[in-house]
């Protein structure tokens, strides 16, 4: 049971990071060539020699992205399936689908979204490299602090839903969740490193096309393995007469 | 699956025992991060290989997925 959940969550993530790449391909791309262009007039205004390239921007947009990308997919394709085994079941009364569904929307949420409002992804040309370190330990940080963040707040609705009921208990869990995450947006500091003169536009759609890229990736992984985790169950049970309207 | 429950006229959701998840959430996990750290950080934050190999390949996804680069 356990085997075929994960074999089938890095495969999911298979099929999210090839789906991920053509968003990748169309939107983000685009911006980063922009932001590269920007970076090379820069540089060359200031009369810098023209870094050494390890690897071509064909095969950086190309093999190095592809590889990127199904790297993510899969590790993130084999974590969602040891968090659904936990999750279902245990967080009510859902067919498998509507778990993975709800697993990833919180995947998504946790992993990404809450980090990506204090410490929002920036396109080549921007940020210091001598400050690589600090923003790398700030992002990790934060991610983790939301993991931690929904521990806590999953453990208030569970102690609350025998007083509340499950919907209200699950809102007060998100009111929790989001107390905490304001106050951790508060203490944290601010990173700021876009150069004055960076386009607005470029920097504004690179972000964007960061959160359709995850949206994809966390979006295939819910519903895609949702779907093919329901049949495989189904037909677990198949003859049992379905409790339909019950 | 030590206690496969009857089948009933209800689909209650099976629950798969921590016990048989534990293992290979273990195994996911270690296999997951370390996959992670390198698309995410080596070569960047902090460097296991030397050179700049690992970055300048996973260059435009790191980026693209959220992860500061440089």
């Amino acid at each position: 049971m356990m085997r075929s959940l994960l074999i089938r969550g890095m495969l999911v993530g298979l099929a999210a990071a090839a789906l991920a790449y053509v968003v990748a391909w169309f939107l983000g791309e685009p911006q980063v060539a922009l932001a590269i262009s920007f970076e090379e007039a820069k540089a060359a205004a200031a009369g810098e020699a023209h870094d050494h390239e390890v690897f071509s921007r064909t095969v950086q947009e190309t093999l190095g992205l592809i590889t990127a990308l199904v790297v993510y997919g899969v590790a993130f394709g084999g974590l969602f399936s040891i968090v659904f085994a936990f999750a279902h079941g245990r967080i009510g009364d859902f067919r498998p689908r509507t778990t993975a569904a709800l697993v990833a929307l919180v995947g998504f949420a946790v992993i990404y979204v809450v980090p990506f409002l204090k410490y929002p992804p920036n396109p080549p040309a921007v940020g210091s490299e001598d400050t690589i370190g600090s923003r790398t330990t700030l992002y990790v940080t934060m991610i983790l602090l939301s993991l931690l963040t929904t521990a806590v707040a999953l453990y208030a609705g569970r102690r609350l839903a025998p007083r509340l009921g499950g919907w209200n208990a699950t809102l007060a869990a998100v009111g929790v969740f989001a107390v905490i995450i304001g106050i951790t947006y508060v203490v944290m500091p601010e990173v700021n490193e876009v150069p004055g003169d960076f386009s607005a536009t470029v920097l504004w759609r690179f972000r964007l096309a960061s959160l359709a890229i995850q949206l994809t990736v966390w979006g295939t992984l819910g519903l895609l393995f949702g779907g093919l985790t329901d049949r495989a169950l189904g037909r677990r049970t198949a003859g049992v007469p379905t409790a339909v309207g019950v | 699956m030590a206690n496969v429950a009857v089948p009933s006229g209800k689909t209650a959701p099976i629950r798969i025992p921590v016990r048989e998840i534990v293992p290979w959430a273990v195994f996911a996990a270690v296999l997951g991060l370390a996959l992670l750290y390198f698309v995410g950080a080596e070569q960047g934050a902090t460097s296991i290989i030397s050179g700049s190999t690992v970055h300048e390949f996973v260059h435009d996804g790191r980026h693209l997925l959220g992860f500061p680069c440089h």
